[in-house]
């Protein structure tokens, strides 16, 4: 305030320099330094936004293409059934030699020599030891193939994956990598005729859990979270839709609705493993419900979802003007028909624009889901939402534990898919949202 | 009956009762529907809620009742010596009675009576079903796990006939009341009305449960240690629980935890705070709108990325370009490449998580700035004043109250952050203050201490709930008040 009350005093002591000697400049200089500030803080905002996406994408990409190995197997019965007992004994088939079938294929293909034992096994290092059950399941389903000769399609090893794919720094010492270089010459000579090849990856969709990084996949892990956002979506919704329109409309403004109010938007602040405390305590530990089941999953992300449906929705209600209720009342529906059959669809959008983006976060917890015991190593497809089960982000938990670096891009690869299902989702939400949007 | 086919009977009578009452509403309506007091569907909304809620009602109550009865009806059974030998052992036994019943449900009558007269090993034959029972099944186990058989089959059997009946005779009682000047719709409505209460409720239910359950598991875990060693030790060792050993051998002090939590919370707000303040202030008092309707959501999809995301960029990004650079920058001042940053620290932690708060700061700040009146702002800018002395001098202590509203927010999102921390932060739980070093968190035993197998009467697993209270007290408090200054402030402005 001084700085305005100056300038009367100034003019009659220093007139010449009248107006200019108020700071005008430094002023402006503040002015821009303070645009900057904003500026730059948005600018590291996004920075920082464009290096988090950058750094899941640079290394997960990769993830989408999977190594392959494609050779021409031998389904000799000396190897697999050398007794002739599979008819009298089925479990024959399930214990054969089956690695060995991989060995002579390779051996064979490579033109190697095959009493040098440590240089055979160099060579079957290089395809997974998921190739075990991969032939163990052609035969199971089909025993005809017995005898017969077919190209079987195998995944390379993890280490030789990487390699391939070029992040393996092979001017390093061979002693202090894990592809050694013979291993190398192989595989260069491989992908010369085309038995070695880069393929899109679908076994990253479909495979389950996996010590193995080049046999580890989403699978489980989707049809987890496929399971909880279905059993979500059919308890939230109805629930947070109708406690909405009981508060916002029928409730009578006194200290119980009150509560409920704080307690609402309390509760969409509360902690995520907080939830995973309750779940383990109410539904694991005193309903007996059973540990890493999808349905005590579903459960918790239920309790956690509904504060948000409830906040949206009622917000969507508040935005239906009372011209619409006054109308219909007029025409003689009962409060009831009123807003089931003229304010719910008109707050449809928003509700349903709620419903997304609060099931968008369900699908990204993870806290809670690890403290029912979702961190469990399924192998197989959970038959329904009772059976042990895990869920996408838990399945990156998991996988970021995980020391060896092929599961470095298999987690990034993951991100990737748990992103795109989430910029779909909100996608959906705005597409929502503009489509039926109105303006009273 | 199996409960879901019983569901499903329940469903088609309702689905039954539903076309007879509305069949019988137009019958003595005898063709003018304009006489009804409701419409029919009412009517036979009506008679189906007869039909169905009460069964079901039933229903929810029989199957929670009857397996507690029937625990204790067996449990009562058990033999005088097993039952003097305290809570464990019988709650053990009634386990493993269990077990061979579920076992015996498996095994056909041969085989069962081969086991009652000793010839063949219970264990085994449980075994080759599948059934694994933990220790040799002693005899009296037998005859109870047969008493509990029986009494569930029975109890099965008389659920679905009970129930059954009440559903038919709640649709015949209803239908009798189906008349031209009968009331249905206020009736149905009256039942809806109910249902939107029950859910309303969740709400409350939820809070309760999340505090009753925290309370009774935590109070177990203060039998066994005292609050005063839990609130204000300085140790945190709670070593393994040793199978059987039950005892609290370790020491479980609090302060290191909360000292963790508070830090990393705090260095996480000092990057957000600043970073997601100058954001919203540009973002409404600068920006032009096409900027403000591009930058905005961008910055809040920062928002919608799931916290394990940013864990995982902590754990192999952030940490180590931390530790190279650090070793970098030692290198060339010593010429020692010696890294003074871990991987895993309070600073890695702290920046990741002031990342994911700037969205929370920034849209929560700039929805309270928005709502400044315009008054304010054109009163300040008529008298001559730029427009970032407005910002300081008038806007920010015009909202100051609801800032400092959404900055506890965001406090206390940061102590609750579960995933950030669990990947990047470290399981040491020490007291230090440098914060190059990895610290551990509240969040972090949680998970760690109930991850694994659980045996839920250790104070290694129990300790998880006494941490949980203690959470959810903090962030309690802090919302509490920050959605109090909040609400305030809105008042005053609207």
């Amino acid at each position: 305030m001084t700085e305005f009350a100056s300038p009367t005093v100034r003019v009659s002591t220093r007139p010449a320099a009248s107006r200019r000697d108020i700071g005008i400049k430094r002023r402006y200089a503040a002015e821009r330094r303070f645009r900057a500030f904003g500026i730059s803080a948005i600018s590291i905002g996004l920075f920082f936004l464009a290096v988090l996406l950058w750094s899941v994408v640079s290394k997960g990409y990769t993830a989408f293409q999977q190594t392959t190995i494609t050779l021409p197997i031998e389904f000799s019965e000396k190897v697999i059934d050398p007794k002739n007992e599979r008819a009298t004994d089925p479990k024959q088939l399930y214990t054969a030699n089956y690695p060995l079938l991989v060995r002579e294929a390779l051996v064979k293909q490579l033109g190697l020599d095959p009493s040098k034992r440590p240089l055979v096994k160099q060579a079957t290092d290089m395809v997974s030891a998921s190739a075990r059950t991969q032939l163990r399941d052609i035969v199971v389903a089909d025993p005809s193939v017995i005898g017969r000769t077919i190209p079987v399609t195998l995944l390379a090893e993890a280490n030789i994956d990487s390699a391939f794919k070029g992040q393996i720094d092979l001017s390093v010492d061979e002693t202090k990598r894990k592809v050694k270089d013979e291993q190398v010459a192989w595989m260069n000579q491989l992908a010369e005729v085309g038995v070695l090849k880069k393929s899109f990856n679908t076994g990253i969709f479909t495979f389950g859990a996996s010590s193995r990084p080049e046999a580890a996949g989403v699978g489980v892990a989707l049809l987890g979270s496929l399971y909880m956002m279905l059993i979500v979506l059919v308890l939230s919704l109805p629930i947070g839709v109708a406690a909405s329109i009981y508060l916002e409309e029928f409730a009578p403004k006194n200290r119980l609705t009150d509560l409920i109010e704080v307690n609402i938007n309390n509760l969409a602040a509360v902690p995520s493993i907080v939830y995973g405390l309750l779940g383990l305590a109410v539904f694991v530990n005193f309903a007996g419900m059973p540990r890493s089941a999808a349905l005590v999953g579903a459960f918790v992300l239920t309790l956690m979802t509904l504060p948000t449906i409830i906040i949206a929705t009622r917000a969507a209600l508040k935005a239906v003007p009372p011209s619409i209720r006054s109308a219909a009342l007029g025409l003689g529906a009962s409060k009831m028909q009123t807003i089931f059959h003229h304010v719910l669809p008109l707050a449809m959008p928003g509700i349903l624009t709620g419903t997304i983006i609060g099931l968008a976060h369900a699908l990204g917890e993870t806290a809670p889901l690890l403290l029912i015991g979702m961190v469990a190593f399924v192998v197989d497809f959970p038959g329904s939402p009772l059976e042990p089960s895990t869920a996408l982000p838990v399945q990156i938990y998991m996988w970021a534990n995980e020391a060896e670096r092929a599961f470095v891009e298999r987690t990034s690869g993951a991100i990737i898919i748990l992103l795109i299902f989430l910029i779909f989702m909100n996608l959906g939400a705005i597409l929502l949202r503009r489509r039926f949007e109105r303006r009273w | 009956m199996s409960t879901s086919l019983l569901l499903l009977i329940i469903a088609l009578i309702g689905f039954i009762a539903f076309l007879a009452g509305r069949a019988r509403s137009f019958t003595r309506s005898a063709g003018k529907l304009a006489s009804l007091h409701s419409l029919p569907g009412y009517h036979g909304s009506y008679v189906a809620i007869w039909a169905m809620l009460p069964a079901l009602l039933l229903l929810a109550v029989w199957l929670i009742v009857a397996p507690i009865y029937i625990d204790y009806t067996v449990r009562s059974s058990l033999p005088e010596p097993v039952q003097n030998q305290g809570a464990a052992t019988v709650q053990l036994a009634l386990g493993q009675v269990k077990s061979v019943a579920a076992g015996f449900g498996r095994l056909n009558a041969d085989e069962i009576a081969a086991i009652e007269n000793g010839s063949t090993n219970m264990r085994e034959a449980l075994a080759a079903k599948g059934v694994a029972l933990a220790g040799e099944g002693e005899p009296y186990m037998i005859q109870s796990a047969q008493q509990f058989n029986a009494m569930r089959q029975y109890s099965r059997w008389l659920m679905s006939a009970i129930v059954l009946l009440v559903s038919v005779a709640g649709g015949l009682f209803a239908i009798r009341n189906i008349d031209v000047r009968f009331r249905a719709r206020n009736r149905v409505e009256r039942v809806m009305l109910g249902s939107l209460i029950v859910a309303s409720s969740i709400a409350i239910l939820t809070t309760v449960g999340i505090v009753a359950s925290m309370l009774s598991e935590a109070g177990r875990f203060f039998t066994m240690v005292p609050p005063f060693e839990f609130f204000f030790g300085t140790v945190w060792d709670p070593r393994f629980a040793g199978a059987g050993s039950g005892g609290a051998s370790g020491q479980f002090g609090l302060l290191p935890l909360l000292a963790g939590t508070l830090y990393i919370a705090f260095v996480a707000m000092l990057f957000a705070v600043p970073i997601g303040l100058f954001a919203a202030i540009y973002m409404a008092e600068y920006a032009s709108p096409r900027l403000r309707s591009t930058a905005k959501p961008l910055l809040e999809v920062l928002a919608g990325i799931p916290t394990i995301v940013y864990g995982f960029f902590a754990l192999v990004t952030v940490g180590p370009f931390l530790r190279d650079i650090s070793a970098q920058l030692n290198g060339l001042v010593t010429g020692n490449y010696q890294n003074f940053i871990q991987a895993q620290s309070v600073i890695t932690a702290g920046i990741v998580m002031g990342i994911m708060l700037i969205p929370f700061v920034s849209s929560l700040s700039d929805d309270i700035i928005t709502q400044v009146p315009r008054a304010l702002r054109d009163g300040s800018l008529g008298l001559g004043a730029t427009r970032s002395e407005t910002v300081k001098k008038v806007i920010l202590p015009a909202a100051l109250p609801g800032i400092v509203g959404a900055l506890l927010l965001t406090a206390s999102r940061a102590v609750g952050e579960t995933m950030i921390v669990v990947l990047a932060a470290g399981v040491a739980a020490r007291m230090q203050l440098n914060p190059l070093e990895p610290m551990t968190t509240v969040t972090v035993k949680i998970v760690n201490q109930l991850t694994g197998d659980l045996e839920f009467t250790s104070p290694q697993t129990l300790v998880a709930f006494a941490l949980g209270i203690t959470l959810f007290v903090i962030t309690l408090g802090l919302n509490i008040y920050a959605l109090y200054i909040v609400r305030k402030y809105r008042e005053q402005y609207e």
